[in-house]
């Protein structure tokens, strides 16, 4: 193998498996560290630069990071790294002395932001402090788009919601509420700049099965009905209700029928249990709460009397493979009936855009959408830029807020006359962490705590009240000891084969023996002959170059590496060292203002 | 800090026959320097141990004193263990391998507990032919003192304060076979394929069996003039390679033919070794020292297993002892009756 490049940001980057796992690569163990030392204000700070709703995130992301915990490889749990941002949420000074100036004399370029959640919110937040006057239009009577609308109160209080979509919208930004743009060519006659498009996923799949007519006023579309929920146009639900669909909005449904009334809430699944799209922890609050998941049936028809709703036929199905792993589902000839009042249909959204005239200059590819750069988030008319769910499909809030930033670089950089595809490089910085002989800046031991639970308000009085939040959010106490669980990826094991003098120190002590001095190979026959094969191909091989004294090279698996630090303390010439590895991505401004940092930033680190 | 050891080990660890993973071979944490080479032996007899399948309760580790006879607090940590006075870990070991002959005993010592103050107790145990594997950590210098030239200090190596050596060095290696040991090695900490099979052999000897480990001092004795270095380890060791195949497991070679050499020990398992030449005949004292000498002229050191004798006895056969141990002796096999004493006596007159 070739030694490996550390100069290279994305190396290093994808040491911190957490980080590199998020799409707005937040710097996860920085603030990990950050909530463990108390300074909850400036772990929230961290959060808030890189992916603007740490508050609500904390609650309701879709948690990419924790699936790629390295803590997940050693032992059962990654660390509860959103319940962690909850945390400095939670915790947290005002922030009003930290957010960025907005320059009063404006740079003269106008932008319409069409929606009004996270991705417009973001980019209106990364460009409002370049001096950009910015409109905002949404159809509701408040910003947030489907944060507000989809996401139920009991897991996303409004009080976090509205603070965060305030600090944006304090920047200066004007507001065009309950306006629902209807043609894209209105706002482009308007006199803006740039236009950018986020819009979300707003239309829910329907369910044309016999019957859907008949009772159309019991059956709703699980977005829309939630949507009235959030706006209150609607507060009572049947006390039988079938919920369809296996996705994070069937289980929001759910138990908001529990709490609005349904007593017996079913939640049933064309696929079996394993393939269901919510998150685990959905799907466990939701079986809490005594809700049932009937997996594997398929909706036949809804059963209905003199125009009322009796409930659905369902045929059970089961799920069989074929050798190319091609999934179908053969009836098993038994029908299942059940009992309902009311039927949500959460099977999936869709986009659409049919507000957008189709002779602008905006093409218009498969599935009916917009054709964009996926890099730039540039549409086929060079001032209209797309994110979030408008711009590729349904997906989650942080990936919304990581497309608001590149759209922001992407309409910044076209305002100013630069090109689009000329992307800022990310911040890095690799400091030295240590300290003295066997001391260093970060609390190099590893905790063998296993992941702590987050305490739930009473069942009784959850299910009585929509608003009242049912995860509690961990303690200052509990907090400290979770992120103690952390395993400081960031910190690098950095090695420099000029030190080396080849004295098996660090392979003797690793604990999970990821070192070795080897006879270099090509990476296929590298892998299998390290001291404990390195069977993990998404992680990669850290090589060094041949060794001066047996022409050997040091080839470190980085799958399952605690960055415990062992390795450095025990090597006699410092070959070894454990070095911070600080990777930001770039926002908007960065290329145009030369110098210019964000100037949120205080004190963080 | 180096005191907390992680926890956690690689998920894939392997696991031996005992169903053991290296994890219940190791100790406590090293307070030796980093980058000691005894913390590289103490891996080494990690490994060893983990792949011959020994429990761990059936070893007694037992050392003198100085900075190698620290480490066997580094490994094993379920064994018995015996830290004894300064250079006398040999009577140790043979009074407690009388009392228990079941035990595999493992006895670390430096270059100063053994050729120095040890010398006399070292010499014995060699002559006796004691059941034991002797490890040698020499590292030429006493690193717990400041690092004083020892008594392995090669002639006219260099001190890291730069005075030259003028005394002439012990060759453990060379008085060992001269006076009788049946199994001699040596090896370098920093080639753990060479040293590891060779540590197996040596547990796996019956009876005494030396292996003689530079083990490079990084703090006072890892400069350049120095012949106890990791640099003049790498540019000088010609190492012959040494596989260890246990009992019942086909052997497949791995080395060019004609000049491996096997060895089959007492339990079945075998060494093979693969020698520097045709000529030398590691069976043979003659040859084995002459090889040793023919090397250090050309400043080269000789390393792999350099003698072995399967004939010997050892001292249990020896002194014709019960095959039972004899902490397991009660008083009815000890004191057989006075029926016993009157044949004894018969036989005396």
């Amino acid at each position: 193998m070739k030694p490996t490049d550390i100069g290279d940001p994305e190396y290093f980057h994808k040491v911190v498996d957490c980080q590199y796992g998020c799409p707005a690569h937040t710097p996860v163990p920085e603030y990990i560290r950050l909530i463990a030392a108390g300074r909850y204000t400036d772990a929230y700070m961290v959060n808030w630069e890189s992916n603007v709703f740490p508050g609500v995130l904390g609650r309701t992301c879709d948690r990419p990071c924790e699936p790629a915990c390295r803590r997940g490889r050693v032992e059962e749990e990654p660390v509860a790294i959103c319940r962690l941002k909850r945390v400095a949420a939670d915790h947290k000074d005002s922030i009003d002395d930290r957010l960025p100036e907005i320059p009063a004399n404006k740079n003269g370029k106008r932008i319409a932001l069409i929606g009004g959640g996270p991705a417009s919110l973001t980019v209106a937040r990364d460009l409002a402090p370049l001096g950009y006057t910015i409109d905002l239009y949404d159809d509701q009577p408040l910003a947030g788009g489907f944060m507000r609308s989809q996401i139920p109160s009991f897991r996303l209080p409004l009080s976090v919601l509205d603070e965060e979509v305030d600090y944006i919208l304090a920047m200066g930004i004007t507001s065009h509420l309950r306006t629902h743009v209807d043609s894209l060519k209105s706002i482009l006659d308007q006199p803006y700049d740039a236009i950018f498009v986020g819009t979300g996923a707003p239309r829910g799949s329907d369910l044309d099965i016999p019957g859907r007519q008949e009772c159309a006023a019991h059956i709703h579309v699980g977005i829309d009905w939630l949507s009235s929920v959030a706006f209150e146009h609607l507060g009572k639900v049947g006390k039988r209700v079938l919920v369809l669909g296996g996705g994070n909005t069937a289980m929001d449904c759910c138990r908001t029928a529990r709490r609005l009334g349904g007593e017996d809430v079913k939640v049933v699944v064309r696929s079996e249990f394993e393939k269901m799209k919510a998150s685990p922890w959905e799907i466990e609050d939701a079986i809490a709460e005594d809700i049932p998941i009937f997996n594997n049936h398929v909706p036949r028809e809804f059963v209905h009397e003199d125009g009322q709703l009796k409930g659905m036929i369902f045929d059970k199905v089961d799920v069989v493979y074929d050798d190319a792993g091609k999934r179908s589902l053969v009836p098993t000839g038994e029908e299942v009936f059940f009992e309902a009042d009311d039927v949500l249909i959460a099977i999936g959204q869709d986009n659409a855009f049919p507000w957008i005239e189709r002779d602008l200059g905006i093409e218009f590819g498969k599935w009916d959408m917009p054709v964009l750069d996926k890099v730039t988030f540039q549409s086929t008319l060079d001032k209209v830029f797309f994110g979030g769910d408008a711009a590729f499909g349904p997906e989650n809030i942080i990936t919304a807020v990581a497309h608001g930033h590149q759209a922001a670089i992407s309409i910044d950089r076209f305002l100013q006359g630069g090109d689009v595809h000329d992307r800022p490089a990310p911040g890095v910085n690799l400091v030295s962490q240590k300290m003295g002989v066997h001391e260093w800046s970060y609390d190099s031991a590893i905790t063998i705590d296993e992941r702590f639970k987050v305490p739930h308000a009473d069942k009784t009085a959850a299910l009585k009240d929509r608003k009242l939040e049912v995860e509690l959010g961990f303690d200052q106490e509990v907090a400290f000891h979770e992120a103690q669980r952390c395993l400081n990826c960031d910190v690098q094991t950095v090695f420099t084969e000029e030190k080396c003098i080849e004295c098996d120190a660090c392979v003797d002590i690793c604990p999970t023996s990821c070192i070795n001095f080897i006879s270099n190979a090509e990476e296929e026959a590298l892998r299998p002959a390290l001291r404990i094969p390195a069977r993990n191909s998404e992680q990669d091989i850290y090589v060094s170059a041949e060794l001066a004294q047996t022409q050997r090279v040091m080839a470190k698996d980085e799958d399952v590496c605690l960055h415990c630090g062992l390795c450095a303390e025990r090597c006699p010439t410092g070959a070894w060292d454990m070095q911070q590895f600080f990777y930001t991505v770039t926002k908007a401004g960065a290329l145009n203002h030369a110098g210019m940092e964000m100037p949120c930033r205080q004190s963080t680190r | 800090m180096t005191y907390l050891r992680p926890q956690f080990r690689h998920p894939d660890s392997p696991v031996n026959r005992l169903g053991y993973t290296r994890q219940h071979y190791e100790g406590g944490l090293s307070t030796l320097c980093a980058g000691c080479g005894h913390d590289s032996i103490s891996a080494a007899i990690i490994d060893a141990c983990f792949e011959l399948n020994i429990e761990p309760h059936k070893v007694a580790k037992l050392s003198g004193i100085g900075c190698s006879s620290k480490t066997p607090a580094y490994f094993l940590n379920g064994s018995h263990s015996f830290n004894s006075v300064h250079g006398r870990m040999p009577s140790v070991a043979t009074g407690a391998n009388l009392a228990n002959r079941d035990l595999i005993y493992i006895g670390v010592s430096g270059d100063g507990d053994t050729a120095s103050i040890g010398m006399g107790q070292f010499a014995h145990v060699v002559r006796r032919n004691l059941n034991m594997a002797y490890i040698v950590e020499n590292n030429g210098c006493y690193g717990l003192t400041k690092g004083q030239d020892s008594a392995t200090m090669d002639l006219e190596s260099r001190s890291k304060k730069g005075d030259v050596n003028m005394y002439s060095p012990i060759d453990l290696v060379k008085i060992a076979i001269e006076i009788g040991a049946t199994f001699v090695g040596r090896s370098f900490s920093g080639d753990k394929e060479q040293l590891v099979p060779l540590l197996k052999a040596a547990v796996s000897h019956r009876g005494f069996a030396l292996l003689d480990v530079v083990s490079p001092c990084v703090t006072f004795n890892n400069h350049e003039g120095s012949t106890k270095s990791y640099a003049h380890m790498r540019n000088n060791n010609d190492a012959m390679p040494v596989d260890f195949v246990p009992m019942r497991q086909e052997i497949t070679a791995s080395y060019d033919a004609g000049t491996t050499h096997e060895v089959c020990m007492h339990d079945g398992s075998v060494v093979r070794l693969h020698k520097a030449s045709e000529e030398y005949d590691i069976e043979d004292r003659q040859s084995a020292l002459q090889a040793i000498h023919h090397h250090a002229s050309q400043g080269k050191i000789l390393t792999g297993l350099l003698y072995i004798n399967r004939d010997g006895e050892e001292l249990h056969e020896a002194l014709g002892t019960a095959r039972r141990p004899l902490n397991e002796l009660t008083e009815k096999e000890l004191c057989p009756g006075s029926r016993f004493l009157d044949s004894i006596n018969a036989g005396l007159r």
